[in-house]
């Protein structure tokens, strides 16, 4: 028995033992970023290891301390990033060619945007054009009854409320939310794409959902018939522009594998990286000038909410109160 | 009366030993709830907190009563009477336990749902264009949460209650029948009182379950406390908050089984050699047969067949992308985590019984609240949210590493690094705190049915309590041992959140590997290792419904040869 757990025991810690690697903690799907990172491996030699979960891993960073093996934390939200870097756990990025490849809106000292996943409002077929669609729209009452959407604190619903805080004030986000909470065509549930397919399926008209979902279902076979029973909206492109939240990445602070994590970091701003996350994932690339699929290319270009992200970010907490307030989710 | 005049014997400093370092995780959840959470409490409590909080009873009573409604009929008719189908029914209704609930429960929403399926069909059929035109009832609501749960946690109920009854005394159930009871009211009147313990026992598991499961809540759209915990937690940062509303589910739930307890102190039954029904009781006919065979069919093709079938669907429609040429890995990995942990979870049970044994033998006080908290603390842990639990596993354990480290540098100037969080000892010690409540309930209800006699008799004869305890509870406790072993084996093996969040870099299990796809909703793609995940838990599983009829036999065959009174206990 104790034979068995100190091979367990051995094997496990003897798995650092690689020369050039990278430990990445991931709050993203390993299966959305393998291909990015097979030819980060392919075209260093630098090998990556992922453990991924969906909540948790700053806690156990933060506990890790200085042993912790963890070079760099990949999230799928801006809230983690700033949460990361406000718990002191992150170290600076310098580094020209970030600084050159990514827009100084979409990086900081210690974390770096990778992916712009802009929060879309997806329409029926049968509504028309609704191109010139704002968020502010979803509370009036042509849409009673036609709405659908994920739990609210989701993150990315999360951080669209934040936004709308830092915008209208809390007072106009409180009634906008009971406005939307009193059009929803059901209680909040499932993710983006299961509100596509609730509007393929007639239960509502509008709904909330990150872009990069569309192309998901459009190239599954089963799902298509979801996608294409709706348009995507950029909202608000007549006046702020669509809120965008972001992915990316921190550079922990007691990293032991700083040049190989650097180089990591470098290599998903540069061109292949970036133009992979439009093919692979249908994300938007944050470094200019990179091509985009044609599918990401088709939904045309958008106005993206100029708000700095750590602007909208401060409001998190004001708009979950709000949420529970008006008892969004329930 | 002090205690040390109590605490004094060998097992029991053992076992409290072991619930001392059981017990380090929900310390640091407790430590942690006692730093300010910072009004987040009034803000919840002005809003939300009523509907979370009425939202987990109801779930809790909800699934209770529907395990009980489905486990105890199924587990009566199997032990008591003859019926079409019968021998089949046996070992099928145990099947549902080896499908995890977030797997079933995804199956059961994506179903069900206004767009899935079963309702699109319907549509198609009658022609209904929309949601106002017909009824269907709503997947993802209290009591359509509450069905699917008590669909997979049932066999608990089942699994217990059978080898119970078949070792109800069949003296009394007789004696009860000729003074003129029905079989209804025989069953009230003596099977139900008899198997009381067990009852709770198997719905005290199935409302922990319930309560500390977030994932299946997460896809019926249900808030409940742990919803909270994760809201204060992920959303407000605070674990301190998060902490102090475990710590509040951990308090109520201590205080629940702590009253069922104390109603049944000294209610005692130790098994007796008599009769046991080496036959079934009723041999039911006509539509009572035709109803007990619907039930038990309708049972495993609710909570087993259903499932399987959309995931061997999802295996044809996503063929090409199923297959992962890791799986063998993955699947050797789960086996072995869950293999260490079965084998902590039975050792430490053992210990800890023992303990209570030893210290109710050598005191006249039969009932002492340092006997009985051993086990009850040591259980506590299945309760709580498992990420929650990761995190108090984390706490700890990098406290006692850093300290270590910095002791061992000063020293030989060595550090040694993570050697628990950084390696899959953390994986194992949380699937122990969290599963250890299996066997220690389970061990305790056959352990209460070994009389004293029993153990006077060896100690006139000389012997110790340690050599006692290995030379007649051992071998009589073997095959629930044994039983209770396997059900962790299971658990571990579907277990995701503590692994999800304790696991080294290089370590995946099935159970992590499908996390990724399902926690995007999309199963499909995973589908291939979530049958694995099923598959590889049904021969634990058969091996131990196989084992828990063979003891009942047993046991009836031993009776029938006057042998020893108390081979009868193993079973269960």
């Amino acid at each position: 028995m104790k034979k068995i757990i100190l091979t367990v025991t051995l094997l496990a810690s003897t798995f650092g033992a690689f020369a050039e690697q990278v430990n990445i903690y991931s709050y993203r799907q390993p299966f959305l970023i393998e291909p990015i990172l097979e030819k980060f491996t392919e075209k260093t030699g630098i090998k990556t290891n992922i453990v991924f979960a969906k909540s948790g891993l700053v806690e156990r960073l933060q506990r890790e301390g200085k042993f912790s093996p963890a070079d760099i934390v990949l999230t799928s939200n801006f809230a983690s990033l700033l949460q990361l870097e406000d718990a002191g756990l992150t170290q600076k990025i310098q580094s020209d060619e970030i600084n050159q490849n990514i827009p100084a809106q979409f990086r900081d000292d210690n974390w770096v945007a990778l992916t712009k996943r802009a929060r879309a409002i997806y329409s029926a077929k049968t509504l028309g054009d609704k191109s010139d669609i704002n968020y502010e729209d979803l509370a009036s009452e042509d849409y009673n009854g036609q709405i659908c959407t994920r739990s609210g604190k989701h993150p990315y619903n999360l951080g669209l409320v934040s936004s709308m805080i830092a915008h209208h004030g809390e007072a106009k986000t409180l009634a906008w939310l009971t406005g939307v909470k009193d059009n929803l065509a059901r209680r909040p549930q499932g993710n983006d794409r299961a509100q596509v397919k609730a509007i393929k399926e007639g239960l509502c008209t509008i709904s909330l959902g990150n872009s990069y979902y569309l192309g998901k279902m459009l190239t599954d076979e089963n799902q298509k018939v979801w996608a294409d029973a709706v348009n995507i909206n950029f909202p608000n492109q007549n006046n702020r522009g669509t809120h965008v939240n972001v992915s990316g990445v921190v550079l922990t602070k007691y990293s032991k594998n700083q040049q190989s994590a650097l180089a990591l970091i470098e290599f998903l701003t540069q061109d292949t990286a970036q133009s992979m996350y439009a093919s692979v994932n249908y994300e938007y690339p944050v470094k200019e000038g990179v091509e985009l699929s044609d599918l990401v290319a088709s939904w045309g270009e958008f106005k993206v909410d100029g708000i700095a992200i750590r602007e909208a970010a401060k409001y998190r907490s004001d708009a979950l109160r709000l949420l529970d307030q008006v008892k969004f989710d329930l | 009366m002090s205690l040390t005049k109590v605490v004094k014997h060998p097992w029991q400093i053992g076992s409290l030993l072991i619930v001392a370092i059981m017990l380090a995780p929900i310390l640091a959840l407790m430590l942690t709830a006692l730093e300010s959470s910072e009004g987040i409490f009034a803000q919840l409590a002005d809003t939300v907190l009523v509907t979370y909080i009425s939202n987990s009873l109801l779930m809790l009573f909800g699934v209770c009563a529907l395990s009980l409604l489905i486990g105890l009929p199924l587990a009566w008719l199997v032990a008591m009477c003859q019926f079409p189908g019968k021998r089949f029914f046996s070992w099928a209704l145990v099947l549902p336990l080896a499908m995890p609930a977030y797997i079933v429960a995804y199956i059961y929403s994506d179903f069900f749902d206004y767009a899935g399926p079963v309702q699109i069909w319907l549509r198609d059929i009658f022609g209904w264009q929309h949601a106002d035109e017909y009824w269907f009832f709503d997947i993802r609501s209290i009591p359509g949460a509450c069905v699917v749960l008590a669909l997979v946690l049932y066999p608990y109920v089942y699994l217990f209650l059978r080898s119970a009854f078949s070792q109800n005394n069949l003296g009394q159930i007789q004696a009860s029948r000729l003074l003129g009871d029905s079989p209804w009211q025989s069953f009230w009147r003596i099977s139900v009182p008899q198997t009381r313990g067990i009852i709770v026992a198997s719905l005290a598991l199935v409302g922990m379950e319930t309560l500390a499961d977030f994932a299946t809540m997460h896809y019926f759209a249900i808030n409940t406390m742990t919803t909270a915990v994760y809201d204060t937690w992920l959303g407000y940062y605070s674990l301190p908050a998060a902490a102090k509303l475990s710590i509040l589910m951990l308090a109520m739930i201590f205080l629940l089984l702590a009253i069922e307890k104390r109603q049944r102190i000294n209610k005692q039954n130790y098994a007796h050699n008599d009769n046991f029904n080496t036959r079934e009781m009723y041999h039911l006919t006509g539509w009572r047969a035709g109803l007990a065979t619907g039930f038990a069919t309708l049972v495993i093709f609710a909570g087993f067949i259903l499932p399987m079938l959309v995931l061997c669907g999802f295996i044809v429609d996503y063929h090409d992308q199923v297959w992962n040429q890791d799986f063998i890995t993955y699947g050797s990995k789960s086996l072995i985590i869950a293999l260490l942990a079965a084998t902590c979870c039975v050792f430490i049970a053992m210990v800890i019984n023992f303990g209570l044994r030893q210290s109710q033998q050598n005191t006249s006080l039969n009932q002492h609240w340092t006997q009985q908290f051993p086990g009850q603390f040591a259980s506590m842990g299945y309760a709580l949210p498992g990420t929650v639990l990761a995190i108090g596993v984390i706490i700890p354990m990098t406290s006692i590493e850093l300290w270590s480290n910095e002791i061992l540098e000063q020293w030989f100037g060595w550090q040694p690094g993570l050697f628990l969080t950084g390696t899959t000892f953390a994986i194992i010690f949380a699937y122990v705190v969290r599963f250890c409540a299996i066997p220690i309930g389970s061990v305790q209800e056959s352990m209460h049915k070994i009389s004293p006699h029993l153990d006077q008799a060896s100690r006139s004869m000389g012997r110790g309590f340690t050599s006692t305890a290995f030379r007649i509870h051992v071998p009589l406790l073997k095959r629930i041992l044994l039983t209770s072993g396997l059900l962790v084996f299971i658990e571990s093996m579907k277990e995701l959140p503590a692994a999800l969040l304790l696991r080294p870099f290089g370590f995946e299990t099935l159970a992590t590997y499908v996390y990724q796809y399902v926690s995007d909703e999309q199963l499909e793609q995973a589908s291939l290792a979530a049958l694995s995940i099923v598959i590889l838990g049904l021969v634990p599983l058969l091996i131990v419904n196989r084992m828990s009829q063979q003891s009942v036999r047993h046991a009836k065959s031993t009776n029938n040869e006057r042998a020893s009174p108390t081979n009868d206990v193993a079973a269960q």
